[in-house]
């Protein structure tokens, strides 16, 4: 009740300002409540629990559908739809205690039913959801009461939690999951308004949204493919916020311009050059540690990203706890490069470097295969659209080298599977990896993640180049949009405009 | 006529059919996965073969073809994998985008075209001549895409007139819309309206020298009363053959200026529809522009032989 | 037969007075020696990438300045050159060496055989040009040769239809008669006096395809169809260009400048030829 009087008092204190304003011939001082936000990428449709396009995410989480659990702008994980949970001793069983009062879009109620229906539908056999792996570990999902789930896991997984507040584990409802690629109906605090295909997705305030309100009544996210067209239109106005500007070069402008604000921020993005460890003459660790000597990262990030993107010497970032640094394992040295070469006996290679659509593999891509001709390597680019490279290269391992960014959060484990890509396939690391599984020590667990981290490094699995950055430019007057990008989203429950 | 027609008519069913079978082949040895592109890096293999049986390419090929041809003969033309909405319905609003931004560039290149040209005409080998010459041959020779970027550059982004990119569509108002179209349309009239002025110029200097305009001077009219009444409609055959040709262009060509300026037309929906392996968005597509090209010419092919009965005997 | 001949003698004094032939040949000349001389000579390698120099301005060292990885732009503009040339020179060979002869084929058979030719070139004719152009690259995967062969498929048609065109009223002049009833063959007959007297239109299309092959190579390396890096490509310098108009406009005027003199100097190249060859095309212009 306090809240709704408020609400009308702000109500009217703005509409008095409106007129005020319009007395006085001056901008309205209110704050605005609608905000364009400029995206590169068109999401193919708005399921998060259908398709693995982060642009579906950038668009739909948190903002029109929500998990049990959230995660937050620093990486951490936060009550959504469940309140709080409890643990069972032995860490199998889970309870998850609902929020009360809240409402989809369509006005249908949610409750311990809507969650049976979302786990299980992303479990069953004929799910097509993208991270259907991360329900693996569920063993059961029961309705205790309209407020109450249980979740009971095949082994203990203190990741549960997390793995919840991912976008393909939001809670939807039967009556409309089948339409949601086109008519989301999630509990979020915006629901769908109007999606122009190809220009923009508009969204519109959820009034009956069981949370905090949300200070943003209108979002549109406009979609930019173009880099010289979002510098155009942030420049003109047309976009209030560019949360990942695709332009490191255009940057400087931005910095010198007092009405922008730009935030460099990190993603979970670990940028490689990814070697197929299974394959001649990349089994042999002297070549790639040779490739690891002749990479000369400064110059790389310099020409590539136009000196935006923090170095890294191993697959981890440096913001997460348990980092170790060892940017310095492989100094730039083509002397020494060429020598390894040598005594490998692999002088004279000829290899071919994959890179997929991304500016940071295309342009990452060329500057590194000059650093490894340099050294004398022959290096032949094959440009590849996603399509193929999820194919030829993910699928069939057919590649020598390609550039890619691996942007899912502590997925040391890729290293620890057998059929992934790169073919790394060392029993001690994956040793190590199981030991750190079933540590429940945290300082141990610290301190395996350092030891996995420098195992990787010292068998030069892999060039790690730099950490993709997070760009953010939007108008200065704007503020609560995220630094950093832990998950991809753009969050716009705590987004408000300065007064 | 009427063998001839039967004739005529079953070529180009069997063009149409052969076509769509080498549209379908193409698709089937282009390399990627629909499933695999939807559902990224964590998709395990349970799931990627779910979602291929949904889609329903987990049937054989030849009973694919013969589910999409026969769709397609009913005007189903199937539904698109990435969006999940007809293709039908995804074509119809590109074409509320591709066929205005054509209209809009064909008016821009006649109305620069046609004066231009007669002037040189009217000016023959003169300085005037010369130079509307000489800035035709730079017209044909700038590469649109490069001429759209600069567009871009000055108009966008130095001057902020015009937006860079983007279509609000025609909910948003007609005129932002129409804005977001002028660039990309002058972009496209450009090398378009150089072609069509050459024409023109050529075009009415031939007529000029005909007997019937020595004739109508004759009867006393005076050269632009000749050149009005008698020229310039006959001028306009070769003119108008020509621009026919460069709708068609216009409206399947601009893959490249609806990529640089980020328009939701039909060019781009292919582009996309192939980058993500959309593929039965790519074959109705292509089979769509095939088909209306391929019966536009047999359409000529027929006026002409109502024409000349000539041409009958040779086909 | 004998009137080209006699054309001969006039045709260098007159191809001395026609200007747009002169200019055209002259920038044709120039771009072509260009891109030669890249062979044995750059002011710099145009492949060697080098940080620390990027984004320079004019100067001394590097004339046109370099891009944003600190390659000299002049260097890859003659670099450039060759890819240019190379692969519309190759897309006309194809044209040529395919639809000339479809084309004759289907002029001197008619009938199923003529018809079934002249119907795959309305096939190919309708297929949108840059999706065929994509289509190539993700079956064969990029680089020179695609954009040849992409280029090189429409370029039959064009001449299949030029040649078809050409040989159907020849067949039925006099010279061909008299050979037929002589009882020559039709192949033969094709090789002596059909093809030698639509040289020089063939001559002249091939000129224009040249033209419009340098703009297809420009626009399928804007789209990273074409040649890769580190082959120097004036489209894919558009490319890299885009984003750095604000900082580097010259980095995108260059480039295009290039592409458009040599389609200019190759279009006046062609128009002159046509004048120069084919009087009765010329007309009074």
């Amino acid at each position: 009740m306090y809240r709704r009087l408020m609400q009308c008092l702000v109500r009217g204190a703005a509409a008095g300002a409106v007129s005020a304003g319009l007395l006085l011939g001056t901008p309205a001082l209110a704050a605005r409540t609608d905000i364009v936000l400029g995206i590169r990428l068109e999401p193919p449709h708005l399921d998060p629990t259908a398709g693995a396009a982060a642009a579906i995410a950038e668009v739909v989480y948190n903002n029109v559908f929500q998990g049990l659990t959230r995660i937050d702008r620093d990486g951490s994980v936060k009550p959504s739809l469940a309140e709080r949970w409890d643990v069972s001793e032995d860490g199998k069983v889970y309870t998850f205690h609902l929020r009360q009062g809240v409402k989809f879009h369509d006005g249908t109620t949610f409750d311990a039913e809507d969650v049976k229906f979302s786990l299980d539908r992303a479990r069953a056999a004929d799910s097509v959801n993208p991270q259907k792996g991360l329900f693996e570990p569920i063993e059961t999902v029961e309705v205790v009461d309209p407020q109450t789930v249980r979740i009971t896991l095949k082994r203990p997984s203190g990741n549960l939690p997390f793995n919840l507040g991912w976008a393909a584990a939001v809670i939807v409802a039967p009556e409309s999951a089948a339409d949601n690629k086109t008519q989301p109906v999630g509990t979020g605090p915006f629901k769908l308004a109007e999606w122009v295909k190809g220009d923009h997705v508009t969204l519109v305030r959820n009034d009956d949204y069981w949370g905090e309100p949300v200070a943003l009544e209108k979002a549109t996210f406009k979609i930019i493919g173009d880099p010289t067209a979002s510098f155009a239109a942030l420049m003109a106005g047309d976009v209030d916020a560019f949360p990942l500007f695709p332009a490191p070069e255009n940057v400087p402008q931005f910095e010198a311009d007092p009405r922008f604000t730009v935030v460099v921020g990190n993603t979970q993005g670990k940028t490689v050059l990814a070697m197929n460890n299974g394959r001649k003459p990349f089994d042999d660790i002297r070549v790639r540690r040779a490739i690891s000597h002749a990479v000369d990262r400064q110059a790389l990030i310099e020409g590539a990203m136009h000196g935006y993107g923090k170095p890294i010497g191993s697959h981890f970032v440096p913001q997460d706890r348990g980092y170790v640094d060892l940017t310095g394992k492989y100094p730039f040295d083509p002397e020494k490069a060429r020598a390894l070469l040598k005594e490998a006996g692999a002088e004279n290679l000829s290899v071919q470097l994959v890179l997929p659509p991304p500016d940071y593999a295309r342009r990452g891509g060329e500057v590194l295969a000059s650093q490894l001709r340099n050294v004398g390597i022959s290096v032949e680019i094959v440009p590849m659209e996603w399509a193929q490279w999820l194919g030829e290269v993910f699928r069939n391992k057919n590649f020598d080298m390609t550039v890619v960014s691996h942007v899912e959060p502590l997925d040391l484990d890729i290293y620890a599977r057998d059929d992934y890509y790169f073919g790394y396939r060392n029993p001690e690391y994956r040793a190590l990896y199981e030991r750190f599984v079933a540590s429940t020590d945290e300082n141990e667990r610290l301190a395996l993640l350092g030891t996995l981290q420098e195992k990787l490094a010292d068998d030069a699995v892999n060039v790690w180049l730099f950490l993709l950055p997070k760009i953010g430019i939007w108008d200065a007057r704007l503020e609560g949009l995220w630094e950093n990008t832990p998950v991809p989203a753009n969050d716009l429950t705590g987004v408000k405009w300065r007064e | 006529m009427l063998t001839f027609l039967a004739r005529r008519l079953a070529s180009l069913l069997v063009t149409l059919a052969v076509a769509s079978a080498v549209i379908f082949a193409v698709m089937e040895v282009l390399p990627g996965d629909p499933a695999e592109i939807m559902l990224g890096t964590n998709a395990r293999p349970d799931t990627l073969a779910a979602l291929r049986a949904n889609l329903g390419l987990d049937r054989p090929a030849t009973e694919r073809y013969v589910a999409w041809v026969s769709g397609f003969l009913q005007g189903d033309l199937g539904r698109s994998y990435t969006y999940s909405v007809p293709v039908g319905e995804l074509v119809a609003q590109r074409l509320w985008v591709s066929l205005p931004l054509a209209a809009i560039s064909l008016l821009l290149t006649v109305l620069i075209a046609i004066p231009v040209g007669a002037i040189a005409a009217a000016r023959r080998n003169r300085p005037v001549d010369i130079g509307i010459m000489a800035a035709t041959q730079v017209g044909i020779a700038v590469p649109n895409f490069w001429f759209a970027m600069l567009l871009v550059f000055v108009f966008a982004v130095s001057l902020r007139l015009l937006p860079a990119g983007g279509f609000p569509g025609w909910g948003a108002g007609l005129w932002p819309a129409l804005r977001s179209l002028i660039l990309p349309a002058v972009a496209l009239a450009l090398p378009q309206a150089s072609i069509l002025a050459r024409v023109m110029r050529s075009s009415l200097i031939d007529t000029l020298g005909e007997d019937y305009m020595r004739t109508a001077r004759a009867k006393g009219l005076s050269r632009s009363e000749a050149v009005r009444r008698h020229a310039l409609r006959n001028a306009l055959i070769p003119v108008l053959t020509i621009m026919g040709l460069q709708f068609s262009f216009l409206l399947a060509g601009t893959i490249i200026i609806e990529n640089v300026f980020f328009l939701p037309g039909l060019g781009r929906l292919v582009f996309q529809a192939i980058t993500q392996r959309d593929l039965i968005v790519v074959k109705s597509v292509v089979m769509l522009l095939v088909a209306s090209v391929v019966i536009v010419n047999f359409l000529v092919e027929l006026a002409y032989a109502a024409v000349d009965p000539r041409l009958r005997r040779r086909a | 037969m004998s009137a080209v001949v006699a054309g001969r003698q006039g045709l260098a004094a007159r191809a001395l007075g026609h200007p747009s032939f002169l200019v055209g040949a002259a920038i044709s000349l120039v771009v072509a020696a260009t891109a030669l001389l890249s062979f044995v000579w750059t002011p710099h390698d145009p492949t060697v990438l080098d940080i620390g120099r990027k984004l320079q301005p004019l100067s001394a060292a590097h004339w046109l300045g370099t891009d944003q990885y600190g390659r000299d732009v002049l260097s890859m503009i003659m670099g450039g050159a060759v890819t240019s040339m190379a692969v519309s020179f190759v897309a006309v060979g194809i044209g040529l060496g395919l639809g000339v002869p479809l084309g004759l084929l289907a002029a001197g058979r008619r009938g199923p055989v003529g018809e079934a030719v002249m119907r795959a070139n309305d096939f190919v004719f309708a297929f949108p040009a840059l999706v065929m152009a994509i289509m190539l690259r993700d079956i064969f995967g990029p680089g020179a040769l695609n954009a040849m062969v992409a280029i090189g498929i429409f370029n039959v048609p064009v001449f299949a239809r030029l040649a078809y065109g050409a040989a159907l009223p020849l067949w039925t002049r006099e010279f061909v008669m008299a050979a037929r009833v002589a009882g020559k063959g039709r192949g033969r007959i094709t090789l002596e006096h059909i093809l030698p007297n639509m040289l020089s239109l063939i001559i002249v299309q091939a000129t224009i395809q040249l033209s419009l092959g340098v703009l297809a190579e420009a626009a399928l390396s804007y789209v990273g169809l074409g040649v890769q890096p580190p082959a120097p490509s004036w489209g894919r310098m558009l490319n890299e260009a885009q984003t750095l108009m604000a900082i580097a406009p010259r980095l995108a005027l260059v480039p295009g400048l290039a592409i458009v003199v040599t389609v200019m100097g190759l279009n006046l190249l062609g128009d002159g030829l046509r004048d120069l060859l084919d009087p009765r095309l010329a007309r009074e212009r």
